[in-house]
């Protein structure tokens, strides 16, 4: 088997007394999609913090593509560039065009030209099907569209692995959906996966494998048929009963 | 009587602006406004302060306003990132200095560093300009820095997640992304911080100032010496309202128009 592009061995992470993540093991392949899934609260945030080191963890080791980020001798600003991260508020750089929130990295991370900054941003706004919207600014766009904008920002950099943190959470019902289809295409390309999420619509179709968290421990893992059709723990049976039910 | 709450506010209502009517025309009837327009406002007076109120005594407050702003505005930059340092030393320092230089009067702080500095080391400004607009500055500074500092703080969390995440140091996510935005969110603050400068600049001659480096409100006050009429200060807060009217006004239409601007 070749080398995991994400593991985690024995992650721990408290804030103060708040002991919330309590030993993660987790390796995930290249090209795999693993969705994660779990109460509020339970963690999940924190664990895809800790794997680009938003978060610093308190215990245990992070590895993505190769490197040891939380080796004290770590570059951590250059080892960040083999993630990307997404976020529920989308967080765009609200005084920046939407070309410019694409290329602000390429030219002040990489040193990148305007004019290849620029190539590269298009196709990737005409990826997520917002080439038309390169010159307006975020507040001009629904926040699906922000979304959008968001994820081609983050792909900018060429990352190895994406990490989505409740992606559409924040979205009207009617705009989930154009956001899901970026995601399932990028999986499709063969992109590695994070993906935190309550559609379990998508991590049905979309993931190779699903993690029920809670209380801080992977509670349990599988294919998604298994997990989301016929869960064995007890706790993963009550927390998909709450959410089919809505 | 039987009257309602409204009838009863509006007889007080009226009995108030009775009063003051009658005590404004008191008030009109009984000054000389001959002998108080003479000294107050006399026209060849009024005449001799031009040009050299604008060409000298103006030119050398916007002097002393500019680079006290400038520099007042750089270092309280400075002062306002190293406030949210994580560094504790750095943290201190900033702290303490702003605490001591608010909380000490400009004049007293002007008076220490043109002069007692000097006095007591020997060592004398290079330039008149110098002496008054360095001590501005640093007073502007500790001002500025809060200003700056809650403009820092009122720019959402998520964007410097945003920006570490794409792989910048956290200098270059403070220069690119937070600062950019802290400054939208401060301009206003900002120009009032420029208008109280300007007025500021007055307390600098203080420092005994030369011909050449005469401010607004030196000029109109040896004005007055010369002249034993009081009208050159007149028309020195004349050119002081002057400059400081239109910028609280576009400092408050900026407030609104960022007001309606935010969703
Ligand atoms: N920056 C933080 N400081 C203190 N506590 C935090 C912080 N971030 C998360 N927590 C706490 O960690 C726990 C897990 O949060 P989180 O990872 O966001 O859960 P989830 O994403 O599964 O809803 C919660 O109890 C939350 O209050
Ligand atoms: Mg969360």
């Amino acid at each position: 088997m070749s080398e995991p592009l994400v593991e985690l061995r024995q992650l721990h992470k408290s804030f103060g007394d708040n002991h919330v993540l309590r030993g993660i093991d987790l390796s995930v392949a290249k090209g795999e999609v693993l969705c994660i899934i779990g109460p509020s609260g339970s963690g999940k945030s924190t664990l895809l913090r800790c794997v680009n080191l938003l978060e610093q963890p308190t215990g245990g080791q992070v590895f993505v593509a190769g490197v040891e980020l939380t080796h004290r001798d770590c570059d951590i600003d250059k080892a960040r560039r083999a993630t990307g991260m997404v976020f529920q508020q989308f967080n765009l750089f609200s005084h920046l065009s939407v070309r410019d929130n694409v290329t602000i990295s390429l030219r002040k991370v990489l040193k990148m030209k305007s004019t290849e900054a620029n190539a590269r941003a298009d196709v990737l706004l005409n990826r997520v099907g917002l080439a038309d919207k390169a010159s307006a600014y975020p507040a001009q766009l629904s926040g699906g569209q922000q979304q959008r904008v968001a994820i081609a920002r983050a792909l900018a950099m060429e990352p190895s692995v994406m990490l989505f943190d409740e992606a559409t959470s924040a979205l009207d019902p009617e705009l989930v959906g154009d956001v899901l289809g970026v995601m399932r295409e990028l999986a499709e390309e063969g992109m590695t996966m994070l993906v935190v999420t309550h559609e379990m619509g998508f991590a049905r179709n979309v993931a190779d494998r699903v993690i029920f968290m809670d209380g801080g421990v992977i509670v349990e893992e599988g294919k998604p048929s298994q997990v989301i059709n016929e869960p064995r723990e007890e706790r993963t049976k009550k927390f998909l009963a709450n959410v089919l039910e809505n | 009587m039987n009257m309602s709450r409204r009838q009863r506010l509006q007889l007080v209502r009226g009995g108030i602006y009775a009063l003051t009517i009658a005590a404004l025309a008191l008030l009109i009837i009984s000054v000389d406004w001959g002998a108080l327009g003479g000294a107050l406002f006399k026209w060849d007076v009024v005449k001799k302060q031009f040009p050299d109120i604008l060409t000298s005594a103006l030119r050398n407050t916007i002097i002393f306003t500019i680079f006290g702003f400038i520099g007042g505005l750089s270092l309280g930059l400075l002062l306002a990132i190293m406030r949210l340092s994580k560094s504790k030393p750095y943290r201190w320092f900033a702290a303490t200095y702003i605490e001591i230089l608010r909380g000490v009067p400009l004049l007293v702080t002007l008076l220490i560093l043109g002069f007692g500095i000097p006095i007591a080391t020997g060592w004398s400004w290079p330039n008149p300009y110098l002496q008054g607009a360095v001590p501005l500055a640093l007073v502007a500074g500790a001002y500025i820095a809060e200003t700056v500092r809650a403009g820092i703080e009122a720019v959402p969390r998520g964007q410097m997640e945003a920006a570490r995440s794409l792989g910048m140091s956290y200098t270059r996510a403070m220069v690119t992304v937070i600062i950019p935005q802290a400054f939208r969110i401060i301009v206003p603050p900002l120009t009032n911080e420029f208008v109280l400068l300007i007025k500021d600049t007055s307390l600098i001659s203080v420092l005994g100032v030369t011909e050449r480096t005469l401010d607004l409100a030196r000029f109109g006050r040896n004005g007055v010496n010369d002249s034993a009429n009081a009208t050159p200060l007149v028309v020195a807060g004349l050119v002081y309202l002057a400059l400081t009217i239109p910028l609280t006004q576009l400092a408050a239409w900026m407030e609104r128009r960022s007001k309606v601007g935010r969703r």
